[in-house]
């Protein structure tokens, strides 16, 4: 099972198993324009759905990150404390904190590909 | 006739409001219900020629008491070189404001630049943020920097030795930022019960511990092993120090100290009865996004030159809103180029001198003043660099000392408790003026 | 300004040995050998050794490379860059006040008291309000300052359940920043197409939670909130009390009064509306005044006037607290006091009106390039969203950087937030017709220039002492002290 879902605040969950990689969607980077920091928690922190972990910035603007899920963080991404770029160079595959999902029935209340898609495009 | 500062003559007048398709300036207002327009005149004084100006200030200034000062208590009477104040009425400095626009600011981006690079020496810090409104506000915003940074622990400990003006800014921000603030007592030699904190660190929930340098007392204290206890208790160590005497002082950086904050006023600024000052936030590298406030950084121009922008600012206000490290929109501009200058002519060595020239007076005058019987150190085993606290002796008042001095010309204080005076020497304290000093107390 | 970089830093004149200034020799004993060397730092401060020639011409150049409302036209929405009277300067630097401690005895600074209280009076006057505490440092601070006073206010009546505030999604950037520092929850009301708060959208909001309405007016679009009556009766009908941000008072001068519209707290900006100078970033000064019944929970240190007329300093006990160490930045008082008394009673009520006068002007002259969003009368600002011919694809930014090529500072851009390409634009009472004029006819010059060569717009600036620093190198390697570099 590997399996992304979305949040309408522009956070993904990549899930396996009972971990989750948690990011930004490309299109919140497309959005951001060239980030510059990542505010990243700590391992062992807790997450609370909807409540914000850290924080996205690019120059002239900032955005939270919402907790698509609870959990536990077990791993934060380290890269890109030294390259926050990575995000803009492919966000999908630069995941900023992997966690374990402490209830997978809260994935059913995201967004699949499709109905995200929709979203940015209605957005736009 | 119009006034001097307005340039519109009648024509001119006449023509705009052609262009605005409207018959009187009074139509440009008419979005404003009438109930709320105010037709009287501001019950305020007449227009006045400059020369009056003058004369209102004048007269106001004969009813103060210029006094020797050799009060303290946070703000030192320093002298000013002659060049600073030619330097910062410049209008381009004087005029311009927030360094928005970097093409045409860089002026102000470039002192400000080298204000950071300077509090980052003289506090031993990482980081400088481009200055605060005073150390008091500083305090309190490295108090919610604390609490911000460990996320879920809202209580912060400061010292009994904190100068009481300061902890009532840190606990009225406290308060409503719903932070707990508790005091670690003080020991009987007037400094902060290291052993308390420990023990209040073992508590838990702390994000935060705000300890001075030199303490309200004047007093130097020894910060030896306190990081490490903060640290362990996965809290934030802030040290308030007067920046002057940091010239001398073992720095917060020194201490280990994750937050240098305090107040600038020391550098050379006047004392204007209370403002404005100079609030300095300096903090460790980890800290540098958490920090309040404006920061100047260098970066490259299209044409490879070295430039200053202002920088990390998805920190601030006007992008993170209510989500922001503070509100704070402006720094203390101008009072950052004046202690930069201050420091850029005296140096590393004319600041301590000026350092050491204090704790001379202040020793001898200590010393001069014990010797007459009349007045005790509170606290006599604590070393003290330019301010000491007196206790007088059974029989002599704090009030009859202040009230002698004024006659005297002398400002010999501030009042801290029935019993006890807190006296500062600077190296503008001439000797006559500490002869006289000595002679008052004598005498009571 | 000069147009070439001057770009050196005072650590690279720096040569060993120099130095530039002597201060006293009072001759006594060394004090500092007495002090355990394990209290002192290891090493002194790496800072500058220059001469004091060589100081004054470095900052002097140094100041060149700036741009001030001395030098030009300054058209920052928001900032109210008026000219800086000179007069203010030499009242601020008396040494009969100059010299003051802030904690003398209060029968040793009684004109440094006298001055103070008469500014109290008088901003009370302007403001239409009970009394005003002069301590807050800047318009920020204010605000903060106002929101505890509110909160103070309501914990008094033991009214605790009140946690927020609304603000409109056009307020400054400060509103929802100072309220979370006041430990407050914010709510936005969105505006109507008008650019003016939707009494129907604010009415559900007003319940027994909300503890103020923060609101500027004239907004910032520069439209007077004509509602205001019937705002401040339902703000106030909720239990909840009205905040004016003083940030668009200029307008306002002459003309009406906080007080009168309903507004229960208020903060001035010194620097805006009475002159005195920005100083490059501050510093800065916002009292804040409160309608009658309000007074007592003010910040202490206060200044009150006793029956015999002398004045005194009071902590009264139902303050909020302390904002402030001291009485605040009294030269910054002091300044605002010397312009007051400049402008008299009549001159006052003629800053107001000139001051909508010189906007109304220009936007009534530059609609025909730019895109005025909002039609009709505006007050001491406006907004534009961006040139009205969308097809060259010169953005706002550009039109900004293109004006610094002819000697203007830009208006500020990109706020509001409610329009895309927003370009704000206040003139102040202090700028001739001519002024006005010359900068009309550049903004007409750079909309055609956007049509013939855009490329030249939107590579601007060309004419500046830098062009194009890479901001996003500065956030992503940070160096931030001469050390770094």
């Amino acid at each position: 099972m590997n399996k992304i879902y979305y949040s309408p605040s522009h956070e993904y969950i990549r899930v396996e198993g009972n971990t989750g990689y948690i990011g930004v969607s490309d299109y919140a980077q497309q959005q951001l324009g060239n980030v510059v920091y990542v505010d990243m928690p700590e391992v062992d922190d807790e997450i609370t759905a909807g409540d914000d972990f850290g924080a996205i910035e690019s120059v002239k603007a900032a955005s939270d990150l919402i907790a698509p899920v609870d959990g536990t963080v077990i791993e934060v991404n380290e890269a890109l404390a030294d390259n926050p770029r990575l995000v803009n160079e492919d966000a999908m595959n630069n995941w900023i904190i992997k966690v374990e999902i402490a209830d997978p029935a809260q994935l059913d209340s995201l967004l699949d590909e499709e109905a995200y898609k929709a979203l940015c495009a209605a957005e736009h | 006739m119009p006034h001097r500062y307005f340039p519109h003559t009648e024509e001119d007048i006449r023509a705009m409001l052609d262009r605005c398709g409207v018959a009187e300036i009074d139509d440009l207002y008419a979005d404003v219900p009438d109930g709320l327009r105010f037709r009287a005149d501001y019950d305020l004084p007449s227009e006045m020629s400059e020369k009056e100006v003058r004369d209102f200030f004048a007269a106001l200034g004969k009813k103060n008491l210029a006094l020797d000062c050799f009060a303290g208590a946070g703000f030192y009477d320093h002298a000013a070189p002659a060049v600073i104040p030619s330097i910062i009425e410049r209008s381009e400095f004087l005029t311009a404001y927030t360094p928005y626009q970097p093409e045409i600011s860089q002026g102000t981006l470039h002192y400000i630049f080298e204000y950071q690079s300077m509090m980052a020496e003289l506090t031993g810090m990482d980081v400088s943020n481009a200055s605060m409104y005073d150390g008091a506000t500083a305090t309190a915003e490295a108090m919610m920097m604390a609490v911000a940074h460990a996320r879920k622990r809202n209580r912060v400990l400061v010292s009994a030795t904190l100068a009481p003006a300061t902890r009532r800014v840190v606990d009225t921000y406290a308060r409503y930022h719903g932070v707990s603030v508790d005091t670690i007592p003080a020991t009987a030699a007037g400094v902060t019960d290291f052993d308390a904190m420990k023990a209040m660190l073992a508590e838990g929930n702390v994000a935060g511990v705000i300890v001075a340098q030199p303490n309200f007392f004047g007093i130097i204290e020894d910060f030896s092993g306190v990081a490490d206890a903060c640290h362990d208790a996965k809290s934030l160590l802030i040290i308030n120090s007067v920046a002057a005497d940091l010239a001398v002082l073992r720095t917060p950086g020194e201490w280990g100290a994750d937050i240098a904050v305090g107040d600038a006023q020391s550098l050379g600024i006047p004392l204007s009865f209370g403002g404005p000052y100079l609030g300095y936030l300096c903090a460790s590298k980890a800290l540098m996004r958490k920090m309040p406030g404006r920061i100047v950084g260098a970066t490259k121009d299209a044409d490879g030159r070295r430039v200053f922008v202002l920088t990390l600012q998805a920190r601030e206000q006007h992008i993170r809103r209510e989500k922001a490290t503070s509100n704070i929109c402006s720094n203390q501009g101008l009072m950052a180029l004046y202690v930069t200058i201050y420091m850029s002519l005296l140096g590393a060595k004319g600041l301590r001198e000026a350092c050491s020239q204090g704790a001379a007076g202040a020793h001898s005058l200590a010393a001069r003043l014990v010797a007459t019987g009349k007045v005790s150190l509170t606290f006599p085993d604590s070393p003290f660099l330019n301010e000491f606290c007196l206790t007088v002796a059974p029989g002599v008042s704090v009030d009859d000392i202040i009230s002698r001095g004024i006659e005297a010309g002398l400002l010999t204080g501030v009042k801290i408790a029935p019993d006890r005076l807190l006296v500062a020497v600077t190296e503008t304290a001439t000797p006559q003026a500490i002869d006289r000093y000595v002679s008052l107390v004598s005498n009571l | 300004m000069n147009r070439k970089l001057y770009g050196r830093l005072i650590f690279e004149l720096s040569r060993e040995g120099r130095q530039g200034y002597r201060l006293p020799d009072n001759k006594l004993p060394d004090a500092l050998s007495s002090i355990p060397a394990s209290l002192l730092r290891s090493s002194d401060p790496a800072l500058p050794e220059v001469d004091e020639p060589t100081v004054v011409r470095h900052y002097t150049n140094m100041s060149t490379n700036n741009f001030g409302v001395d030098t030009g036209f300054y058209p920052l929405g928001s900032c109210t860059m008026k000219y800086n009277p000179k007069i203010n300067e030499e009242m601020a630097a008396l040494p009969a006040f100059s010299s003051l401690h802030p904690y003398q005895p209060d029968a040793t600074v009684q004109g440094a008291l006298e001055l103070y209280y008469t500014l109290q009076l008088a901003l009370a006057e302007i403001g239409g309000m009970a009394e005003f505490t002069l301590n807050p440092f800047a318009g920020a601070h204010g605000e903060l300052t106002g929101l505890m006073v509110i909160r103070a206010y309501h914990a008094s009546r033991g009214d605790d359940k009140r946690v927020k505030v609304i603000v409109p999604d056009s307020a400054h950037g400060t509103n929802p920043a100072s309220a979370a520092v006041a430990g407050l929850e914010i709510v936005e009301v969105k505006s109507r197409p008008d650019g003016t708060v939707d009494v129907d959208d604010l009415r559900p909001l007003l319940d027994d939670t909300v503890a103020a309405v923060m609101m500027t007016n004239p907004n910032t679009l520069g439209i007077f909130e004509k509602n205001i009556p019937e705002i401040a009766r339902l703000v106030h009908d909720a239990g909840a009390l009205l905040y004016y941000d003083g940030a668009n008072l200029n307008p306002m001068l002459g003309v009406a009064r906080p007080g009168d519209m309903g507004f229960d707290v208020m903060h001035i900006n010194l620097h805006k509306t009475f002159s005195t100078p920005h100083g490059g970033g501050g510093p800065g000064s916002g009292p804040v005044g409160v309608r009658k019944g309000l007074e007592q929970f003010l910040p202490a240190p206060r200044v009150v006037r006793n029956p015999d007329g002398t004045f005194s300093v009071e902590a009264p006990e139902e303050a909020l607290g302390s904002v402030s160490a001291t009485l605040g930045n009294f030269a910054v008082q002091a300044r605002a006091l010397s312009y007051i008394l400049s402008l008299g009673r009549e001159g006052l009520k003629q800053v107001g009106p000139l001051a909508t006068l010189n906007a109304n002007y220009i936007k009534e002259s530059l609609k025909d390039a730019y895109l005025l969003p909002i039609e009709g009368l505006c007050k001491h600002e406006f907004v534009f969203d961006g040139l009205r011919d969308k097809s060259t694809g010169v953005t706002t930014l550009q039109v900004a950087k293109r004006l610094l090529d002819h000697g203007y500072h830009a208006p500020t851009i990109y706020f509001p937030l409610l329009f895309h390409e927003s370009l704000m634009i206040e003139p102040t009472e202090t700028e001739s017709r001519e002024t006005l004029d010359e900068f009309i006819d550049v903004m007409h010059a750079i909309a055609e220039e956007a049509i013939t060569d855009p490329e030249t717009v939107k590579s601007a600036p060309h004419d500046t002492p830098i062009s194009g620093p890479d901001d996003t190198e500065a956030a992503l390697h940070p160096v931030v002290k001469f050390s770094d570099l």
